[in-house]
């Protein structure tokens, strides 16, 4: 390289794979998903939802049953940060939940 | 008595009760110590005759956490980036792995250590019960005990579900008529069980 960078190490090392994969764009949302699993029940992941979001219970009750039947629902979305607070709340709870950049 | 066996009940005034013999008390007890044994010790405890200032540099939060190679801690502390959907699937999976393991570092200390209180607060309650013979005794949970239990009764689930490999709803349907002899059906009875004490503990909150 020869040069000072201040980019993280981890996108110079991906600087190959530019081409065929995405970048992180700071303009896109990113959004918390829970994702179905067989095991959490149907009324502990509409409590969760109540409990942690604030979201009415036909609102809770809707999403879980995304979950439930599409196999993952967007439960919040904002910053990366934001979403990052969100997804350890899932965590906690014991939801299988991820935050992803919401190009889709 | 009163109660039905093997349900949680609201408790006027707030709070849950529930029935428990002698059996149902040792069952329970020894799968929470299960639990805690999983997880693991929580953040080590600053050493006594250490230098004061010394513990504010041994942030446990900071140190590297490995990612689990067991399934059922995989369960219980799966990776923030990069779930199944199609999300992700443009996304460098390295780069995708460098984020979880940063999101890790910083977070897993802090879940292992709510999953312990959890799980020692089932123990602790177990423990201050006195049933005898064939009389159930009656725990009640009340101020932060309820979502205590709630919270360590999921994550038993989830680990007794990692062990049996329940991974789809009809594979799990076929684990639910397992002959007698089976040698796991004292764990699907178990998780069965475990399912309708969270279903009637939720609905009393």
């Amino acid at each position: 390289m020869g040069q000072v960078s201040v980019a993280p190490i981890e996108i110079e090392r991906t600087e190959s794979a530019e081409e065929t994969f995405a970048v992180p764009e700071p303009d896109v949302p990113w959004v918390t998903l829970v994702h179905n699993d067989p095991v959490n029940l149907m009324s502990y992941v509409t409590y969760v939802f109540q409990a942690y979001f604030g979201y009415s219970k036909d609102k809770a009750h809707k999403l879980m049953l995304d979950v439930h039947h599409k196999g993952r629902a967007i439960v919040s979305s904002g910053t990366r940060e934001e979403m990052e607070r969100d997804v350890q709340a899932m965590h906690g709870y014991g939801l299988w939940a991820t935050l992803s950049q919401d190009r889709i | 008595m009163g109660r039905s066996a093997g349900m949680f009940e609201a408790l006027k005034g707030g709070g849950a009760a529930i029935a428990l013999d002698e059996v149902e008390v040792s069952i329970l007890r020894s799968l929470a110590v299960q639990l805690l044994e999983l997880i693991g010790p929580g953040a080590p405890e600053p050493d006594e005759g250490a230098d004061p200032l010394a513990a504010l540099f041994a942030e446990s939060g900071q140190k590297p956490v490995e990612r689990p190679s067991d399934p059922a801690l995989m369960r219980l502390f799966p990776d923030a980036y990069g779930g199944p959907g199609p999300e992700d699937r443009t996304v460098d999976p390295a780069e995708l792995a460098a984020r979880s393991a940063e999101f890790r570092r910083f977070t897993e200390n802090d879940l292992r250590s709510r999953k312990r209180e959890d799980a020692l607060a089932v123990v602790r309650s177990l423990d201050g019960l006195t049933p005898g013979g064939d009389d159930a005794a009656v725990l009640e949970l009340t101020g932060e005990l309820p979502l205590r239990w709630l919270g360590a009764l999921n994550d038993l689930r989830l680990t007794i579900a990692a062990r049996l490999d329940i991974t789809e709803d009809d594979e799990s349907a076929m684990l639910f008529r397992l002959p007698d002899d089976d040698p796991r059906k004292p764990m699907v009875m178990a998780y069965l069980w475990l399912g309708g004490l969270q279903e009637t503990l939720i609905e009393t909150l």
